[in-house]
């Protein structure tokens, strides 16, 4: 059984979803982690789940990314960790340097909650594995702040190093502007670092990983994750 | 030790799109203010700082804003630095 630990800051909201679809739909072992922690060695991945860490004051993510436990979740991920922030977990990430780029109000201006549909551009991550490049997901997204942007060289660098892994898309897959809800930079919906070990995404697929939600699309991606972690053996003996 | 008010301006840089300040600009347009040619809407902070020097609270704040109060990926920052008297 692997032990997943999630991340709680004040103002986190997801990370009860997050805790359920670990450990009563995929059966593995969450525990809640304090963002004032440190200690973080004894789990086989860290999930920054979504909400409104510290009431998304100055910036999203911006106050949360200083936080205690995200000096040991960088050194964590800089040794191989597995690390996935969704939504504001994501916004957390690139505030902390562990992803490029950032996440800035959505071009409507509005608060977006609804179904979008993502093509896979890369299923070379610890994330994605468990699927073939252009599947599309079905996932629902909920954000004001989504709006993907970076540098134009940190895109250059992105796109060729396929670190860019979801793409907003219209349900047959392509990649257009109408299927783009938040104005992201080339329709990005998730990127992961270079070596494929942290992975940010907007969508939520703790929200969509068994049929009474609605759709279970986001389950693939706890798949992939859980059978590359049993493949790399950092899996602990169990007590 | 002398008392200094900061004002840090932070603002979107210009390649940065601002949906905000777009949809300001065309509700001043709305209200008959055509002259107005463009709006960017930013942050205003102020602190309170107990340092020695001008100079030394000048390299502090610059340090603040790097660290936390901006985002240099897509802001940029100006830091107004006033001694206040005894």
């Amino acid at each position: 059984m692997l032990k997943f630990g999630i991340v709680v800051f004040p103002g986190s909201n997801c990370d009860h979803d997050c805790y359920h679809t670990i450990k009563h739909v995929l059966g593995h072992d969450a525990r809640f982690v304090w963002h004032e922690e440190t200690d973080i060695s004894d789990y086989d991945c860290i999930i920054i789940p979504g909400g409104f860490s510290y009431g998304d004051y100055l910036r999203t993510g911006s106050i949360a990314s200083l936080s205690p436990i995200m000096k040991s979740v960088s050194e964590y991920a800089s040794a191989g960790g597995a690390v996935i922030g969704i939504c504001n977990g994501f916004q957390v990430l690139v505030e902390a340097g562990l992803l490029p780029g950032s996440l800035i109000k959505n071009a409507s201006l509005k608060f977006i909650c609804k179904w979008v549909y993502l093509k896979l551009e890369n299923n070379d991550t610890l994330f994605t594995s468990n699927m073939n490049k252009g599947d599309v997901l079905r996932i629902p997204v909920a954000h004001g702040e989504g709006n993907y942007f970076c540098t134009a060289e940190d895109l250059k660098e992105l796109e060729s190093n396929g670190q860019v892994v979801f793409r907003y898309s219209s349900p047959a897959g392509e990649v257009t502007e109408e299927a783009n809800p938040n104005g992201s930079l080339n329709n990005i919906a998730g990127i992961s670092n270079k070596e494929g070990n942290v992975l940010g995404m907007m969508p939520h697929p703790e929200r969509c990983s068994e049929g009474i939600m609605g759709g279970e699309d986001g389950r693939a991606i706890f798949e992939s994750l859980i059978s590359n972690l049993h493949q790399k053996g950092r899996v602990k003996k169990e007590a | 030790m002398k008392e200094f008010r900061v004002k840090i301006e932070v603002k979107l840089k210009p390649v940065v799109l601002d949906p905000q300040g777009k949809t300001v600009l065309q509700a001043l347009k709305n209200l008959g203010y055509d002259e107005v040619g463009d709006a960017r809407i930013g942050k205003l902070i102020e602190l309170t700082v107990n340092d020695g020097s001008t100079e030394k609270v000048k390299e502090r704040v610059d340090e603040m804003c790097k660290k936390l109060l901006s985002n240099p990926v897509i802001e940029n920052f100006e830091v107004n630095i006033e001694e206040q008297n005894a």
